[in-house]
Protein backbone atom coordinates (compact mmCIF):
# COMPACT_ATOMS: atom_id res chain seq x y z
CA UNK A 1 0.00 0.00 0.00
CA UNK A 2 2.66 2.59 0.83
CA UNK A 3 4.44 1.23 -1.88
CA UNK A 4 1.61 2.30 -4.43
CA UNK A 5 1.77 5.70 -2.55
CA UNK A 6 4.89 6.39 -2.94
CA UNK A 7 4.98 5.40 -6.08
CA UNK A 8 2.40 7.86 -7.16
CA UNK A 9 4.17 10.48 -5.39
CA UNK A 10 7.22 9.72 -7.64
CA UNK A 11 5.06 10.00 -10.54
CA UNK A 12 3.20 12.75 -9.52
CA UNK A 13 6.01 14.82 -9.38
CA UNK A 14 7.68 13.68 -12.29
CA UNK A 15 4.37 15.18 -14.02
CA UNK A 16 4.67 18.05 -12.42
CA UNK A 17 8.51 18.49 -13.29
CA UNK A 18 7.19 18.24 -17.10
CA UNK A 19 4.36 20.61 -16.90
CA UNK A 20 6.98 23.29 -15.51
CA UNK A 21 9.40 22.43 -17.89
CA UNK A 22 6.76 23.17 -20.75
CA UNK A 23 6.09 26.16 -18.89
CA UNK A 24 9.59 27.41 -19.13
CA UNK A 25 9.84 26.91 -22.43
CA UNK A 26 6.62 28.72 -23.31
CA UNK A 27 8.21 31.95 -21.37
CA UNK A 28 11.06 31.52 -23.67
CA UNK A 29 8.79 31.69 -26.09
CA UNK A 30 7.44 34.83 -25.23
CA UNK A 31 10.34 36.75 -24.22
CA UNK A 32 11.75 36.04 -28.13
CA UNK A 33 8.10 37.57 -29.42
CA UNK A 34 8.72 40.31 -27.11
CA UNK A 35 12.29 40.65 -28.23
CA UNK A 36 10.71 41.16 -32.06
CA UNK A 37 8.36 43.53 -30.17
CA UNK A 38 11.32 45.79 -28.88
CA UNK A 39 13.22 44.97 -31.80
CA UNK A 40 10.75 46.95 -33.94
CA UNK A 41 10.40 50.24 -31.63
CA UNK A 42 14.09 50.28 -31.95
CA UNK A 43 13.67 50.29 -35.83
CA UNK A 44 10.82 53.07 -35.69
CA UNK A 45 13.54 54.96 -33.42
CA UNK A 46 15.92 54.59 -35.82
CA UNK A 47 13.82 55.99 -38.85
CA UNK A 48 12.76 58.93 -36.84
CA UNK A 49 15.44 59.59 -34.69
CA UNK A 50 16.54 63.00 -36.77
CA UNK A 51 13.23 64.12 -37.57
CA UNK A 52 12.76 66.75 -34.35
CA UNK A 53 10.38 69.07 -36.22
CA UNK A 54 12.11 71.91 -35.69
CA UNK A 55 11.59 71.21 -32.13
CA UNK A 56 14.25 70.06 -29.23
CA UNK A 57 16.74 67.24 -30.52
CA UNK A 58 18.64 64.40 -29.21
CA UNK A 59 21.68 66.19 -28.39
CA UNK A 60 19.14 69.17 -26.14
CA UNK A 61 17.34 66.63 -23.78
CA UNK A 62 19.84 63.84 -23.44
CA UNK A 63 22.07 63.58 -20.23
CA UNK A 64 24.76 60.73 -20.12
CA UNK A 65 25.68 60.80 -16.67
CA UNK A 66 21.69 60.28 -15.77
CA UNK A 67 22.02 57.13 -18.30
CA UNK A 68 25.27 55.77 -17.16
CA UNK A 69 23.61 55.70 -13.58
CA UNK A 70 20.92 54.24 -15.00
CA UNK A 71 22.93 51.39 -16.99
CA UNK A 72 24.61 50.70 -13.55
CA UNK A 73 21.24 50.32 -11.68
CA UNK A 74 19.90 47.63 -14.03
CA UNK A 75 23.23 45.84 -14.66
CA UNK A 76 23.97 45.50 -10.55
CA UNK A 77 20.19 44.65 -10.19
CA UNK A 78 20.76 41.37 -12.65
CA UNK A 79 23.86 40.54 -10.51
CA UNK A 80 21.28 40.68 -7.87
CA UNK A 81 18.97 38.34 -9.01
CA UNK A 82 21.80 36.12 -9.77
CA UNK A 83 22.54 35.96 -5.91
CA UNK A 84 18.87 35.52 -5.74
CA UNK A 85 19.33 32.27 -8.28
CA UNK A 86 22.01 31.23 -6.45
CA UNK A 87 20.68 31.36 -2.76
CA UNK A 88 17.69 29.49 -4.88
CA UNK A 89 19.62 26.57 -5.51
CA UNK A 90 21.23 26.49 -2.11
CA UNK A 91 17.47 26.33 -0.58
CA UNK A 92 17.98 29.19 1.69
CA UNK A 93 15.08 31.55 1.30
CA UNK A 94 15.88 34.00 3.60
CA UNK A 95 18.67 34.88 1.26
CA UNK A 96 16.59 34.72 -1.37
CA UNK A 97 14.57 36.69 0.05
CA UNK A 98 16.83 39.51 0.72
CA UNK A 99 18.14 39.79 -2.28
CA UNK A 100 14.64 39.93 -3.83
CA UNK A 101 14.70 43.10 -2.10
CA UNK A 102 17.83 44.49 -2.97
CA UNK A 103 17.11 43.75 -6.43
CA UNK A 104 14.08 45.29 -5.97
CA UNK A 105 15.40 48.32 -4.86
CA UNK A 106 17.67 48.86 -7.79
CA UNK A 107 14.54 48.33 -9.92
CA UNK A 108 12.54 50.74 -8.10
CA UNK A 109 15.69 53.39 -8.23
CA UNK A 110 15.81 52.62 -12.04
CA UNK A 111 12.21 53.26 -12.70
CA UNK A 112 12.34 56.41 -10.29
CA UNK A 113 15.38 58.04 -12.54
CA UNK A 114 13.30 57.37 -15.67
CA UNK A 115 10.28 59.11 -14.42
CA UNK A 116 12.28 62.22 -13.35
CA UNK A 117 13.88 62.20 -16.91
CA UNK A 118 10.93 61.86 -18.64
CA UNK A 119 9.62 64.75 -15.95
CA UNK A 120 12.25 67.36 -16.57
CA UNK A 121 11.36 66.32 -20.70
CA UNK A 122 7.91 67.43 -20.83
CA UNK A 123 8.70 70.30 -18.31
CA UNK A 124 11.36 71.63 -21.53
CA UNK A 125 8.73 71.28 -23.62
CA UNK A 126 10.21 67.89 -25.34
CA UNK A 127 6.87 65.70 -24.76
CA UNK A 128 5.75 62.75 -26.93
CA UNK A 129 3.33 64.94 -29.17
CA UNK A 130 6.29 67.49 -30.25
CA UNK A 131 8.35 65.45 -32.56
CA UNK A 132 8.51 62.05 -34.54
CA UNK A 133 11.94 61.98 -32.80
CA UNK A 134 10.46 62.20 -29.51
CA UNK A 135 7.14 60.20 -29.99
CA UNK A 136 9.82 57.48 -30.61
CA UNK A 137 11.84 58.28 -28.19
CA UNK A 138 8.63 57.68 -25.41
CA UNK A 139 7.40 54.79 -27.02
CA UNK A 140 10.60 52.66 -26.79
CA UNK A 141 12.02 53.92 -23.58
CA UNK A 142 8.70 53.79 -22.08
CA UNK A 143 7.73 50.33 -23.17
CA UNK A 144 11.20 49.33 -21.49
CA UNK A 145 10.02 51.33 -18.38
CA UNK A 146 6.32 49.36 -18.21
CA UNK A 147 8.38 46.69 -18.35
CA UNK A 148 10.47 47.26 -15.65
CA UNK A 149 7.44 48.53 -13.61
CA UNK A 150 5.68 44.78 -14.71
CA UNK A 151 9.16 43.20 -13.43
CA UNK A 152 9.13 44.95 -9.98
CA UNK A 153 5.71 44.00 -9.26
CA UNK A 154 6.50 40.28 -9.93
CA UNK A 155 9.61 40.20 -7.75
CA UNK A 156 6.85 41.72 -4.89
CA UNK A 157 4.47 38.97 -5.86
CA UNK A 158 7.53 36.32 -5.77
CA UNK A 159 9.02 37.73 -2.25
CA UNK A 160 5.37 37.03 -1.33
CA UNK A 161 5.57 33.24 -2.56
CA UNK A 162 8.43 32.31 -1.38
CA UNK A 163 8.19 33.56 2.56
CA UNK A 164 4.83 32.26 2.37
CA UNK A 165 4.89 28.95 0.52
CA UNK A 166 8.65 28.28 0.88
CA UNK A 167 10.97 27.26 -2.17
CA UNK A 168 9.06 24.69 -3.21
CA UNK A 169 9.03 23.39 -6.87
CA UNK A 170 6.63 25.72 -8.77
CA UNK A 171 7.88 28.75 -6.62
CA UNK A 172 11.46 27.70 -7.67
CA UNK A 173 10.55 27.40 -11.25
CA UNK A 174 8.37 31.00 -11.27
CA UNK A 175 11.53 32.40 -9.62
CA UNK A 176 13.51 30.93 -12.57
CA UNK A 177 11.03 32.64 -15.11
CA UNK A 178 11.34 36.06 -13.34
CA UNK A 179 14.78 35.80 -13.53
CA UNK A 180 15.14 35.42 -17.28
CA UNK A 181 12.60 38.08 -17.73
CA UNK A 182 14.30 40.56 -15.31
CA UNK A 183 18.34 39.74 -17.24
CA UNK A 184 16.02 40.14 -20.72
CA UNK A 185 14.86 43.49 -20.01
CA UNK A 186 19.05 44.31 -18.82
CA UNK A 187 19.83 43.36 -22.53
CA UNK A 188 16.97 45.21 -24.11
CA UNK A 189 18.91 48.23 -22.10
CA UNK A 190 22.12 47.38 -24.19
CA UNK A 191 20.04 48.19 -27.02
CA UNK A 192 18.72 51.29 -25.75
CA UNK A 193 22.06 53.28 -24.34
CA UNK A 194 23.83 51.80 -27.87
CA UNK A 195 20.83 52.86 -30.22
CA UNK A 196 19.53 56.04 -28.56
CA UNK A 197 20.98 57.56 -25.91
CA UNK A 198 25.16 57.16 -27.08
CA UNK A 199 24.13 58.23 -30.90
CA UNK A 200 21.81 60.95 -29.42
CA UNK A 201 24.80 62.81 -27.79
CA UNK A 202 27.29 62.78 -30.43
CA UNK B 1 28.88 26.34 -0.17
CA UNK B 2 28.69 23.67 -2.86
CA UNK B 3 30.86 23.32 -5.99
CA UNK B 4 28.00 24.12 -8.22
CA UNK B 5 26.65 27.10 -6.60
CA UNK B 6 30.72 28.55 -6.11
CA UNK B 7 30.78 28.06 -10.16
CA UNK B 8 27.40 29.61 -10.90
CA UNK B 9 28.87 32.32 -8.53
CA UNK B 10 31.90 32.78 -10.94
CA UNK B 11 29.75 32.52 -13.60
CA UNK B 12 27.90 35.73 -12.52
CA UNK B 13 30.55 37.84 -11.19
CA UNK B 14 32.42 36.96 -14.68
CA UNK B 15 29.69 38.14 -17.09
CA UNK B 16 29.08 41.11 -14.23
CA UNK B 17 32.94 42.54 -14.91
CA UNK B 18 32.54 41.80 -18.23
CA UNK B 19 29.08 43.52 -19.13
CA UNK B 20 31.02 46.45 -16.79
CA UNK B 21 34.34 46.41 -19.36
CA UNK B 22 31.81 46.53 -22.56
CA UNK B 23 29.31 49.34 -21.00
CA UNK B 24 32.28 51.88 -20.04
CA UNK B 25 34.19 51.14 -23.81
CA UNK B 26 31.62 52.83 -25.55
CA UNK B 27 30.30 55.46 -22.97
CA UNK B 28 34.38 56.71 -22.43
CA UNK B 29 34.59 56.60 -26.38
CA UNK B 30 31.44 58.87 -26.29
CA UNK B 31 32.41 61.24 -23.30
CA UNK B 32 35.57 61.52 -24.11
CA UNK B 33 35.22 61.95 -27.87
CA UNK B 34 38.18 59.64 -28.26
CA UNK B 35 36.83 58.79 -32.13
CA UNK B 36 35.02 60.60 -34.46
CA UNK B 37 32.80 59.53 -37.45
CA UNK B 38 31.72 55.95 -38.14
CA UNK B 39 34.21 54.53 -36.08
CA UNK B 40 32.31 55.80 -32.72
CA UNK B 41 29.37 53.82 -34.31
CA UNK B 42 31.32 51.03 -34.97
CA UNK B 43 32.85 50.62 -31.42
CA UNK B 44 29.49 50.89 -29.63
CA UNK B 45 27.96 48.53 -31.97
CA UNK B 46 30.78 45.86 -31.60
CA UNK B 47 30.62 46.38 -27.81
CA UNK B 48 26.53 46.35 -27.23
CA UNK B 49 26.89 42.85 -29.28
CA UNK B 50 29.62 41.20 -27.19
CA UNK B 51 27.67 42.56 -24.42
CA UNK B 52 24.34 41.03 -25.15
CA UNK B 53 26.19 37.33 -25.95
CA UNK B 54 27.94 37.41 -22.54
CA UNK B 55 24.54 38.26 -20.89
CA UNK B 56 23.08 35.57 -22.65
CA UNK B 57 25.94 33.24 -21.94
CA UNK B 58 26.61 34.55 -18.47
CA UNK B 59 23.19 35.37 -16.88
CA UNK B 60 20.82 33.58 -18.58
CA UNK B 61 23.34 30.39 -18.76
CA UNK B 62 22.73 29.96 -22.47
CA UNK B 63 24.90 27.02 -23.87
CA UNK B 64 25.18 24.50 -26.72
CA UNK B 65 25.45 21.18 -23.41
CA UNK B 66 22.28 22.20 -21.09
CA UNK B 67 19.93 24.17 -22.88
CA UNK B 68 17.37 22.77 -24.51
CA UNK B 69 17.75 23.08 -28.77
CA UNK B 70 14.18 24.06 -29.03
CA UNK B 71 15.06 26.87 -27.40
CA UNK B 72 18.12 27.54 -29.22
CA UNK B 73 16.08 27.06 -32.17
CA UNK B 74 13.56 29.99 -31.15
CA UNK B 75 16.15 32.39 -29.91
CA UNK B 76 18.04 31.77 -33.72
CA UNK B 77 14.18 32.14 -35.28
CA UNK B 78 13.51 35.81 -33.57
CA UNK B 79 17.13 36.83 -34.02
CA UNK B 80 16.41 36.53 -38.04
CA UNK B 81 12.51 37.79 -38.00
CA UNK B 82 14.37 40.83 -36.07
CA UNK B 83 17.34 41.03 -39.19
CA UNK B 84 15.04 40.89 -41.40
CA UNK B 85 12.68 43.47 -40.12
CA UNK B 86 14.73 46.03 -38.48
CA UNK B 87 17.07 45.71 -41.62
CA UNK B 88 14.62 45.50 -44.05
CA UNK B 89 12.87 48.74 -42.41
CA UNK B 90 16.15 50.91 -42.11
CA UNK B 91 17.10 49.87 -45.74
CA UNK B 92 14.01 50.97 -47.43
CA UNK B 93 13.38 54.14 -45.24
CA UNK B 94 17.29 55.04 -45.73
CA UNK B 95 16.47 54.35 -49.68
CA UNK B 96 13.30 56.48 -49.62
CA UNK B 97 14.52 59.15 -47.79
CA UNK B 98 17.67 58.83 -50.26
CA UNK B 99 15.00 59.39 -53.00
CA UNK B 100 13.07 62.38 -51.65
CA UNK B 101 16.26 64.64 -50.99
Amino acid sequence: MTDISSGNAVLLEEEEKTSLEAREFGFWIYLMTDAVIFALLFATYAVLANNSAAGPTSNDVFELSHTALETALLLLSSLTFGFATIAMTLGRSGRVVFWLIVTLLLGVCFLAMEFVEFQGMLEKGAGPEVSGFLSAFFTLVGTHGLHVAFGALGICVMIGQVLIKGLTLPVRSRLVRLGLFWHFLDIVWIGIFSVVYLPGVM
Amino acid sequence: MTPTAERSLTTYLVGFVLAVVLTAIPFAVVWGGLLTGPAVYAVIAVAAVLQVMVHLVFFLHLNFKSTPAENLFFLAFAAVLIIIMVGGSLWIMNDLHHRMM
